[in-house]
C-alpha cells in the first residue's frame, strides 16, 4: 500500500513504526535481515542520518533499500550534516524515487560522535527545516524556484518530552506543527512521568489533534546498555532505579523487556498516543516479541479489524 | 566593518555574547542571543539540553534556550508582544548579513527580507 502512514494517521488508526539498525557494510541483504525480524508488525521504518553524529549509509540510499525489500521509509533529515542546498536536493531525490515520508531533526552535535572535529552545519534549525520541506510540497524551493509537479510529502518531526526546558517542548512541538509537521516521533523517554506531562499538555493544547504522537520506546539487552544511554546519548535519562531494578536482575535481557513492556503498555493506555515508535539496540526479534506482548497485532491484523485507535480532525 | 557595525559590536558584545550576524532578533528571544547557541538555532532548544539545564555541546554553559524561554517570560519591562514573539517560527539566517550591523538592518527593513519560497505562515 502506497503512503500507508499518511493514510493510517489521517483515519486515525494506530500506527508502529520502528528504526532501523544502522547499515555501514552487508548491502542490501543486511536491510533485508535486520527488516526480517520486524516487518510483519510495523507500519514504516525509520531510516536515520548519521545517528548520534556517527557516519553510515546515508538516509535515501537506506530509504531505497527498505523500499526494496517491500517496507514504507521514512526518512530521517537532520540539520549537522547539509546546509539547504544539499536538504533540498536530498527531499526531492528522495521524492523522484517515491520516499515521501521526511521526518526533519536538528541532529546530535558533531562533539556527539566518533569524529568530533568535523565541522557542524546547521545552517537551518529543525523547525525551519519543516518549513522548507512544506514549502517544496507546495511546490517550490526556497528560492522561490518553481518544482512541477510539487512532491507529496508527509512532513512530521521529533520533540524531546524527556529534556529541559520541560514547560516548553509542547509549545515548540507546536511550532514544527505551524511550520508543516503532521506527526512527531517523540525521542526515548524512560521517565514515564515525563512523557504523562506532555502528553496532558499535548491534549489540552489540541497538539495530540493536529499531529499524530508517536513516544519512542528503546530495547537494550542489560544495565551496561542502560548505562552507556544514560552517559552517552544527549537529551536522554534513564532513571537510577530502573538501572538498579535490571542490575539486580537474574535475567536483565528479560529486564530490560519488561521495563520496555511497562513504558509502552503506559504510553499507549495514554490519551492522545497515536502509536508507537520502536528502537531497537539488539539486532534481533526483540521488537517482534514486544509488539506481541502488547497485543497490538500484526499490520495486516490492525488492517482487518481496521479499528480506530483515536479521532483526529 | 562600518562605523555603525563597530559601534554595535561593542555595545552588543560584552553584554550579549553578539555574534553580529546582522539580523538581531533579542527581543523576541528573551533578550538571550541564539547565535550563541552552539547549534545557532533560532527557534528554541534542541532535544539534548541536559538534565540540569546545560548545553549538549558545552556542559558548563547553562542552555541558551533555557535562558531564552526563562527570560521572555520573566524579564521585568519586556513588552507582551515581545515575549509572545518567542512562539513565532523565525526564517533561517541570510548569511550575507553577517557583520553588519542589525541597527542599520532593522531600519532599512533589510532584516525581514526571507526567501521568496519561505512560506508566509512560516512567520508564525
Amino acid at each position: 500500500m502506497a503512503d500507508r502512514l499518511r493514510d493510517k494517521i489521517e483515519r486515525g488508526q494506530l500506527v508502529v513504526t520502528a528504526e532501523m539498525p544502522v547499515i555501514d557494510g552487508g548491502g542490501i541483504d543486511d536491510v533485508r535481515y535486520q527488516l526480517a525480524f520486524m516487518a510483519e508488525y510495523l507500519d514504516a521504518v525509520n531510516a536515520t542520518d548519521n545517528a548520534a553524529a556517527h557516519a553510515h549509509c546515508s538516509p535515501l540510499a537506506l530509504s531505497l533499500a527498505i523500499k526494496q525489500c517491500g517496507m514504507e521509509p521514512i526518512m530521517q533529515l537532520v540539520c549537522r550534516d547539509r546546509n539547504r542546498l544539499a536538504l533540498q536536493a536530498e527531499i526531492v531525490g528522495a521524492a523522484m524515487h517515491g520516499i515521501t515520508n521526511v521526518c526533519c531533526l536538528t541532529g546530535d552535535d558533531v562533539t556527539a560522535g566518533d569524529e568530533p572535529e568535523a565541522r557542524r552545519v546547521f545552517d537551518l534549525d529543525s523547525i525551519q527545516l519543516v518549513a522548507m520541506a512544506n514549502a517544496i510540497a507546495a511546490g517550490t524551493y526556497l528560492s522561490g524556484r518553481t518544482i512541477t509537479p510539487a512532491p507529496d510529502l508527509f512532513i512530521g518531526a521529533v520533540e524531546n518530552p524527556g529534556a529541559p526546558p520541560y514547560d516548553y517542548r509542547v509549545r515548540r512541538a507546536f511550532k514544527k506543527v505551524r511550520a508543516g509537521a503532521r506527526y512527531l516521533q517523540l525521542q526515548i523517554s524512560f521517565e514515564a512521568e515525563r512523557l504523562d506531562a506532555f502528553m496532558a499538555e499535548a491534549v489540552a493544547t489540541g497538539l495530540a489533534e493536529k499531529a499524530a504522537i508517536l513516544p519512542s520506546i528503546l530495547l537494550v539487552r542489560g544495565a551496561g546498555a542502560l548505562k552507556f544511554v544514560n552517559a552517552n546519548v544527549p537529551g536522554i535519562v534513564v532513571p537510577a532505579d530502573m538501572i538498579a531494578r535490571v542490575e539486580a536482575a537474574a535475567d536483565q535481557q528479560q529486564a530490560c523487556e519488561d521495563e520496555a513492556f511497562a513504558l509502552a503498555r503506559r504510553a499507549l493506555d495514554t490519551p492522545g498516543v497515536a502509536g508507537l515508535h520502536l528502537i531497537s539496540f539488539r539486532r534481533d526479534a526483540g521488537i517482534a516479541a514486544l509488539c506481541r506482548r502488547l497485543e497490538v497485532g500484526t499490520r495486516s491484523e490492525r488492517e482487518s479489524r481496521g479499528d480506530h485507535h483515536l479521532l483526529r480532525v | 566593518m562600518s562605523l555603525v557595525s563597530a559601534l554595535e559590536h561593542a555595545v552588543k558584545k560584552p553584554v550579549f555574547g553578539c555574534q553580529m550576524c546582522g539580523q538581531c532578533v533579542l527581543h523576541s528571544t528573551g533578550m538571550t542571543c541564539p547565535m550563541t547557541c552552539p547549534k545557532t538555532l533560532r527557534n528554541g532548544p534542541c532535544g539534548g539540553v541536559r538534565e540540569n539545564g546545560h548545553c549538549e555541546v558545552k556542559p558548563e554553559m547553562r542552555c541558551v534556550w533555557v535562558n531564552a524561554v526563562t527570560r521572555s517570560a520573566t524579564l521585568p519591562m519586556l513588552p507582551r508582544r515581545w515575549r509572545d514573539e518567542i512562539d513565532d517560527v523565525r526564517a533561517p539566517v541570510d548569511n550575507r548579513l553577517k557583520g553588519t550591523s542589525s541597527w542599520r538592518n532593522l531600519i532599512t527593513g533589510r532584516d525581514k527580507a526571507t526567501p521568496v519560497g519561505w512560506p508566509d505562515d512560516g512567520h508564525g
